[in-house]
């Protein structure tokens, strides 16, 4: 058995954020990853990110991701990083059982912050589980990350941002997007990303929906129908088109498997996402000594994770004893950053969600 | 098919790195997982689904969703999504829940 005093589940922008913190008040803490490398879904963006320098405005997402991982790598006495590991079990004891190739280690923790992120929402239609169907995510992992094209000629089911900045990013990397397709009868995500796509020529149809997917073996095929106001599918508007992948961005649920383990509260909150872990206004679940962050606490975006991060780290330490030096200034600043980055017409969705929360937050 | 020109991002040759795949002696890069390598070759069915033994492909490619669960090096249900490829790997497609008796 391994002791720690704080281990921070998934090195994605919230949990990097939170290490970086908590070492810099003087925590040791371990940061377990499932993949091959930290970043999260950072190191697959290759757009710019909006919101203000302080949540590194203007830089690739994959640019951001390391800056993030340099800042934890400053800090290797007390930061230890184990990548390649799944955490396969949680304890309330707070005892974690990891699995690293063919060895399965525990590990005992004083703290836990949980930042799993989120996983792509699934939706049905006839064959939708025929290869070629892709999350917009996985198509971005294998472009971006490694450097394959995913397919020749793909439709985008979804049209809110990562439908919008996967289907230019498809076009970066060579691949006919062919339409993006949207249920509802407005475009989902920011009208840059949409003016951007419709100017290189993807058009965005909207009251569009998908009805089946056809092919043997993969997807060949798709059959396109429109949908009247109450949601009911047109008459005789079936369209077939040629194409060898869907993409599929419909939302993000949060990652919040391992939270239930040990039966921490939770709460469908859909403007946050789904099911949610109820947290405090110290992002502590219903086990004090078990935080959240980042998506898997309400879905928004990168940058938003990053100062939940910032601000879990803090807590935890202090909790832990180690108070941060510039406790209070830091405390303030990033409350306000993140009030900032929830003041547009986005934020207002997950400002409802968390007054929801708070109704359920009496837990200490 | 691996992408050669990008306006972003370049993607440098790597080295070769061979395995097997149901029998047939292929190649990735390293860097690869055992997914990508594959869809780079054109494999698209990864796994068949267990009642009806429908292809599978990946869906997520970051460890959610099990629908790229192969038998790697004798084990079943390995995530080829987000474990890397390794020289002389051998892999397989899998068709079952996984059986003892398998590896």
């Amino acid at each position: 058995m391994i002791f720690k005093d704080l281990v921070i589940i998934g090195g994605g922008p919230a949990g990097l954020s939170a290490a970086k913190i908590a070492a810099e008040a003087g925590v040791s803490c371990l940061i377990i990853e499932r993949d091959p490398f930290l970043g999260g879904q950072l190191i697959k963006q290759t757009h710019m990110f909006f919101g203000s320098e302080k949540q590194y405005a203007k830089t690739r997402g994959l640019d951001i991701a390391k800056i993030l991982i340099d800042d934890c790598l400053k800090h290797q006495d007390l930061i230890e990083i184990m990548t390649s590991t799944t955490v396969v079990g949680l304890y309330k004891d707070k005892v974690i059982t990891t699995l690293h190739d063919d060895t399965y280690n525990k590990i005992k923790a004083k703290s836990i912050i949980v930042s799993t992120g989120a996983s792509e929402r699934f939706f049905a239609f006839e064959n939708n589980d025929l290869p070629g169907v892709y999350g917009a995510g996985a198509v971005q992992t294998l472009m971006n990350v490694y450097g394959v094209k995913p397919a020749d000629k793909v439709i985008m089911v979804g049209s809110g941002n990562i439908g919008l900045i996967v289907s230019y990013q498809l076009h970066q990397a060579g691949v006919k997007v062919l339409k993006v397709i949207e249920a509802a009868s407005n475009i989902g995500g920011y009208k840059v990303h949409a003016s951007k796509i419709r100017r290189i020529g993807i058009p965005i149809e909207t009251r569009k929906t998908i009805k089946r997917a056809i092919g043997k073996d993969k997807v060949e095929q798709v059959e396109i129908v429109s949908l009247d106001d109450d949601w009911n599918i047109v008459d005789n508007s079936s369209e077939i088109i040629d194409v060898d992948a869907v993409c599929i961005s419909v939302g993000l649920i949060p990652q919040r498997n391992l939270l239930s383990m040990i039966d921490i509260k939770t709460k469908f909150i859909k403007e946050l996402g789904g099911i949610v872990p109820i947290i405090n206004e110290d992002h502590q679940t219903s086990d004090k000594d078990v935080y959240v962050c980042g998506d898997v606490s309400g879905v928004e975006e990168a940058s938003s994770a990053i100062v939940e991060g910032y601000y879990t780290g803090l807590i935890a330490a202090r909790n832990l004893g180690k108070e941060h030096q510039d406790f209070k200034t830091l405390n303030i600043d990033y409350k306000n950053q993140l009030l900032n980055l929830r003041s547009g017409p986005f934020g207002k969705k997950t400002l409802k969600g968390l007054e929801i929360m708070k109704e359920d937050a009496n837990v200490k | 098919m691996r992408i050669k020109e990008h306006p972003i991002l370049t993607f440098p040759e790597k080295k070769k790195i061979w395995f097997t795949f149901n029998g047939q002696k292929v190649f990735g890069f390293s860097g690869d997982t055992i997914a990508a390598a594959l869809h780079a070759l054109g494999v698209m069915t990864l796994s068949h689904s267990l009642e009806m033994k429908r292809p599978r492909g990946f869906y997520c490619a970051i460890g959610n969703c099990a629908s790229c669960n192969m038998i790697v090096d004798g084990i079943p249900n390995v995530r080829t999504c987000v474990v890397s490829l390794k020289e002389g790997m051998v892999v397989k497609t899998q068709t079952n829940k996984g059986d003892l008796n398998d590896i």
